[in-house]
């Protein structure tokens, strides 16, 4: 009795707070029929919108699975003096609310900013244009790689490794043939948590961003700015487009995770 | 290949692994790194592997020293305790990763693959990946695999230690028809006295960060250096405040000289040989073994009064090895 008691206050919990919501945007999209959510998701700015969210995606991913596997083997391998202390500032951006880290980049690399300066007297715009999204974005999913990797690395050990030096194997080819391998799955984990972040992220990318319409507005800025002119239709199905690939994010984990624990 | 390792010594934080151990190994034997765990035995291995770096002290692989030379440039095949099977590899790509990495000709590979396979009787299972294989096959594949670049030097860190005790058994006796085929000097790490007596030519008892005492097993067995190495190797208990073999002792029923007087209080027949525990004038403990015949002959009884003395030289005399320095304090 406990137990189903339990069980359907968990379910009832989970359905009001997560489901409704998804289903109510769903509702909300076609309620007028399918034509009004094309016309809606077919304007030149919800087009660019898309492509902007893309784009920085297929940036972000890159360059954080590179910084994330070179992080997480230094960490995990202990070729960091400061090993823990880089694990710690790793995860900052967990911690960080996304907007007080776009008022920092913005600090930063706007007038009177360090670096904003020193760009401005090259001809660098960061801020209002694409780098500075980019950055933004990289900032905010920085930790997923990093924190898939390490675990998996401390768990398989070094004798796999310490085996392949054995064999004649040096450094390179040890990596390429070993240690990421072993990653294959943890790496796949954390790139669809990386994309999924940097398609969805809006805090930090609305500080940098400016919200110019067909130029640094990304598909979030563009569901808030449609919601904010009343413009049910065209918010909705901008949302329904993320809240879709939120939900193949949730179906490529759960395969992912199936893989990993038996690869 | 020999190895000489000279002075070598290696601290994990506040912990001696290693404490000024001088130790050579002879070209084409077979020797075991004896000793009980967190001695440092297997960390000598792994320093001679190139897998640790010491602290201080050289190490020569014959006569050429090797301390500063990467692992995977020292010519060695090493095989480690929990197999590290390359999980996404087959086994034919795990024992051919060698030859891979070695870039040899791809014809001349398959065929050694193939012979290596055949030696380690894993021919049929060339296509399954290690997750497929038992724990004696995993093994056998890593040895295939550590062979596979006939490597001067085969290293084994308790190579069985993770095997039930039939499959370790068989692969004992394997791993000595192994060495006599290729013919390569093999050092295998290992806790058990027992696999090291069977198997070894040459014993090297390592305790506490130190060699102990190096010589073939008989010779370690019959004239341990030391009360650890006598303690170590077999059974022992105190006659008269000196440590004995419970074999090594005679019971007579009249008084003789070097006797000790000594009252039985248990008989345990063991089926072939009979476990006598006896008490000395002083009230210290005795255990003494005979074979069946010698207890029947002398039909003991609890209570009896007997004469116990010792037949072998017991006490223990540190005498100088040929093969190695004796440790320093």
């Amino acid at each position: 009795m406990a137990k189903h008691l339990l069980r359907f206050g968990a379910l009832g919990y989970l359905a009001v707070l997560l489901l409704a919501p998804v289903v109510m945007v769903t509702y909300r999209t076609f309620e007028h029929g399918l034509a009004p959510v094309l016309s809606a998701l077919s304007s030149p700015e919800a087009q660019h919108a898309i492509y902007l969210s893309i784009l920085v995606t297929a940036i972000v991913v890159p360059i954080n699975v590179v910084f994330g596997l070179l992080a997480g083997v230094a960490i995990a391998r202990g070729r960091m003096p400061a090993g823990r202390t880089v694990n710690l500032l790793v995860t900052l951006p967990f911690a960080m609310s996304p907007v007080v880290i776009g008022f920092a980049l913005f600090a930063l690399y706007g007038r009177g900013g360090w670096i904003g300066d020193w760009l401005a007297l090259h001809g660098l715009q960061v801020l209002f244009s694409v780098p500075g999204l980019v950055l933004a974005t990289a900032f905010v999913s920085l930790p997923f790689v990093v924190r898939e990797v390490v675990p998996v690395l401390e768990e398989v050990g070094t004798d796999h490794e310490q085996a392949a030096a054995t064999l004649g194997a040096g450094p390179a080819y040890t990596f390429w043939r070993i240690t990421l391998p072993a990653l294959r799955w943890a790496l796949a984990y954390g790139v669809v948590l990386t994309a999924a972040r940097a398609l969805g992220e809006f805090g930090a990318v609305s500080i940098v961003s400016g919200n110019i319409v067909g130029r640094t507005q990304t598909l979030p800025l563009l569901v808030e700015e449609r919601f904010r002119n009343f413009d049910g239709t065209g918010a909705y199905s901008a949302g329904f487009v993320l809240a879709l690939i939120s939900l193949f994010v949730v179906v490529a984990m759960t395969l992912l995770s199936r893989r990993k624990e038996h690869p | 290949m020999s190895i000489d390792a000279v002075g070598v010594s290696k601290t994990f934080g506040e912990f001696h692994a290693l404490r000024d151990v001088s130790v050579s190994i002879e070209r084409g034997r077979l020797t075991a790194l004896l000793g009980p765990s967190g001695g440092g035995k297997s960390t000598l291995l792994r320093i001679v592997a190139g897998l640790e770096t010491p602290d201080s002290g050289r190490v020569y692989i014959d006569g050429q020293d090797m301390t500063d030379v990467p692992a995977r440039r020292r010519g060695i095949g090493f095989v480690f305790q929990h197999y590290a099977a390359f999980p996404h590899m087959t086994v034919w790509d795990n024992v051919g990763f060698g030859l891979k990495v070695a870039r040899a000709d791809k014809t001349t590979a398959a065929r050694r693959i193939g012979e290596l396979l055949d030696l380690v009787h894993l021919s049929g299972l060339s296509h399954r990946y290690p997750s497929e294989l038992s724990g004696g096959q995993r093994q056998r594949m890593a040895l295939a695999r550590a062979l596979a670049v006939e490597p001067r030097l085969l290293l084994l860190d308790e190579p069985f230690g993770a095997l039930d005790v039939k499959v370790r058994e068989e692969l004992r006796a394997w791993l000595r028809r192994l060495h006599e085929q290729v013919n390569a000097t093999t050092v295998f790490v290992t806790h058990d006295q027992e696999e090291a007596m069977e198997l070894a030519d040459q014993v090297v008892l390592i305790n506490d960060g130190r060699v102990e005492q190096v010589g073939p097993p008989e010779e370690l067995y019959d004239r341990p250096a030391t009360p650890f190495v006598m303690s170590f190797l077999g059974a022992t208990t105190h006659l008269g405040g000196e440590l004995v073999r419970p074999h090594d002792i005679d019971v007579h029923d009249e008084p003789i000289a070097g006797a000790h007087e000594a009252m039985i209080e248990r008989v345990v027949a063991l089926g072939f040989h009979s476990r006598v525990e006896a008490v000395l004038a002083d009230g210290s403990n005795v255990t003494v073994q005979l074979t069946r015949a010698q207890a029947q002959h002398l039909e003991l009884r609890v209570g009896d009064i007997v004469f116990l003395r010792a037949i072998s030289a017991t006490v223990p005399s540190p005498s100088p090895s040929p093969f190695a320095e004796p440790a320093r304090d």
